[in-house]
């Protein structure tokens, strides 16, 4: 019992934070800020310096914004960025009338997501999408700017046709990134340990409409799909909720279910990695180009190839893998079962590869930002006095060496779980060699990142 | 929870990081290479550097004449704090002696176009110690997860 203790600690115990919690003005606040700040990065976009390194929109969005997620609030918040994300607000605001608070029936269809699309399909390839023309984006502020309107518009529409969130929790591309990797997040939204069936009950019959993301709070078990936004703690039932510290492997560590468009995704999102860090990272020009010049043929073979290696290479090594343990640990399982847990225990590995990319990435383009930030449009503005800061890299002689224990933890904690998943799966004591195959797995795509990154 | 608790659990992740980064960083002297004279010419274009990796030997002279093939281009060496630019069809010359050991990457420092922050070559002064240890590290790593004690212990 103590244990449990140890590994969930109920924030809201505190009765202030569960008030500051509870009012919703706190996080409109906050959501405002970045509502500001995302029409800033469009105005910018739109109307500021065409050059990328001197445009705020730019600089903000994919050196600043993109960094402190992975670096920050997806490792030690999980979805924390959802609960505070802009993108779905002037939806929000259509569906319940007021800014704030839900009240009447506004603009809103109501229908539920069709059952087919249930599932991550929709953002696996959007995040692909977004990685196809990935070397543009980053470049262009136009493009980034256009995105974000794109984003808007979608986020709207599917909020009035469909219910509540549906557009985070099925379509959003960040979402299916950030949910998937806040499995490993030490903050957790749950119900209190030892409701009653009768609460249960209750809450059950309350909750599943009130829930923006339509989760049955009362039931929640993981994080992938709870977008933090805190509406169920504001409930009448909402002291039954909590919001928890806990241990990094703390949900990742227990057994779990994993389904095939969610390994798809965990696979799709470790080769994408791979392959940002080669083209933004590796001296290779050639390859380059050919992301950047989207609609010619180098970028068609480059197209081809980041869709064969993320979702058709990976998946099928793993794969042979999977079923060599099946066959060498003389598993009952499917091959599918075993597949999928094991491209559950490689999340560590791709959570941790994204980070060691961001930090090699991150502070040698760092000092691009100070520039932007006194002159947001390039229109030769002076703010705060740092309009002519000359670039330079920082933290050159740790950043490699960080990289390199950022992504040998992914690979022992991923081992780890590998090795806890063959157990669940019936591979025991001696036997547990068996799950070699999945471990050399994890190996080789350490190896691969660390060539990438430091080789 | 406890303090004494708490380090308790802190202890070993804490150990395991001091050890990695000093089997990462401890200081080992290879026997010194007879130091030669290092040209090269280098071509640079959006976004590529031509020959893009370059290797010398610890205390090697090293001359790299850049050249400026369609805009103009510069040069930054990492941790070298070098640096040249070169304006289109000329040619900027950097001479220096590589007493850093080590893998350092080098960037354009004019901005030349869309990939211009992205444009980068690697400069490799004897072996990359760091990329081979951090390979005997990760299979460490790996070693240690499989043979530590069964994990039936493990509460599932
Ligand atoms: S799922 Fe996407 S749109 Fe929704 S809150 Fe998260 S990041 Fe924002
Ligand atoms: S209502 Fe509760 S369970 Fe549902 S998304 Fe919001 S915080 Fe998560
Ligand atoms: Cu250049």
């Amino acid at each position: 019992m103590e244990k449990a203790a140890l590994y969930h600690f109920d924030l809201t115990r505190y009765a202030w934070l569960r008030r500051l919690l509870t009012s919703r003005w706190p996080q409109f606040i906050l959501r405002a800020i970045t509502l500001a700040g995302f029409v800033l990065v469009i105005l910018t976009g739109f109307i500021g310096s065409p050059v990328g390194s001197r445009n705020f929109a730019v600089m903000f969005v994919w050196i600043a914004w993109w960094s402190a997620l992975k670096l920050i609030m997806l490792p030690f918040g999980g979805r924390a960025w959802c609960s505070i994300c802009p993108i779905p607000m002037p939806g929000e605001w259509l569906q319940q009338g007021w800014l704030v608070k839900p009240g009447g029936k506004m603009f809103n269809l109501g229908l539920r997501w069709p059952r087919r699309l249930r599932n991550t399909w929709l953002q696996s390839a959007g995040f692909a999408a977004i990685g196809l023309f990935s070397a543009l984006t980053l470049t262009t502020p136009v493009v980034t700017a256009w995105i974000f309107v794109g984003l808007i518009v979608v986020a709207v529409a599917v909020s009035v046709i469909f219910e509540q969130r549906s557009f985070c929790r099925y379509l959003c591309p960040m979402g299916g990134f950030i949910g998937l990797y806040a499995t490993m997040a030490p903050l957790e939204l749950r119900p209190q340990p030892g409701l009653t069936p009768v609460e249960k009950g209750a809450a059950a019959r309350e909750w599943p409409r009130g829930c923006p993301w339509i989760n049955n709070p009362a039931a929640l078990k993981a994080n992938a799909n709870c977008g933090l936004c805190l509406e169920c703690l504001r409930t009448e039932s909402g002291a039954n909720m909590a919001l928890n510290v806990r241990s990094f492997d703390a949900e990742l560590g227990q057994p779990g279910a994993f389904r095939l468009d969610e390994a798809f995704l965990s696979l799709g999102l470790l080769g994408s990695v791979m392959i940002y860090s080669a083209v933004f990272q590796g001296p290779w020009g050639a390859l380059k180009n050919a992301a950047l010049n989207a609609g010619s043929g180098a970028w068609w073979s480059f197209a081809a190839f980041f869709l064969l290696a993320s979702f058709g290479l990976l998946p099928a090594l793993l794969a042979g893998a999977s079923a060599l343990v099946r066959r060498t640990g003389n598993l009952a399982q499917p091959l599918q079962m075993v597949f999928t847990l094991f491209s559950r225990a490689l999340l560590p590995l791709g959570l941790l590869s994204w980070i060691a990319f961001t930090v090699s990435f991150a502070f040698g383009k760092l000092a691009y930002l100070w520039p932007v930030l006194s002159d947001p449009f390039g229109w030769g503005w002076n703010l705060f006095g740092t309009a002519s800061v000359e670039w330079q890299p920082y933290l050159l002689s740790a950043t490699p060496v960080i990289e390199t224990v950022l992504l040998v933890t992914g690979l022992i904690w991923s081992g780890r779980t590998i090795l806890k998943t063959a157990e669940q799966l019936g591979v025991r004591g001696e036997r547990r060699w068996a799950a070699a195959p999945v471990l050399l797995f994890a190996l080789a795509g350490t190896l691969t990142m660390l060539w990438l990154l430091i080789g | 929870m406890t303090l004494p608790k708490f380090i308790s659990i802190l202890a070993k992740p804490i150990l395991g990081l001091t050890l990695a980064v000093l089997a990462l960083t401890a200081p080992l002297s290879l026997p010194p290479t007879q130091p030669v004279e290092r040209y090269f010419r280098i071509e640079a274009s959006q976004f590529a550097y031509s020959p893009g990796v370059l290797q010398v030997n610890p205390g090697d002279q090293v001359t790299i004449d850049l050249v400026a093939t369609d805009v103009v281009h510069g040069i930054y060496i990492d941790n070298y704090e070098l640096q040249a630019s070169a304006d289109p069809g000329q040619t900027a010359r950097l001479t220096f002696t590589a007493d850093q050991a080590g893998l350092f990457r080098f960037r354009c420092l004019v901005p030349c176009g869309q990939l211009h922050p992205f444009m980068l070559g690697k400069l490799q002064v004897g072996p990359n110690q760091l990329f081979l240890r951090a390979v005997l590290l990760s299979l460490a790593g790996l070693l240690l997860v499989l043979w530590k004690k069964p994990l039936s212990t493990i509460s599932i």
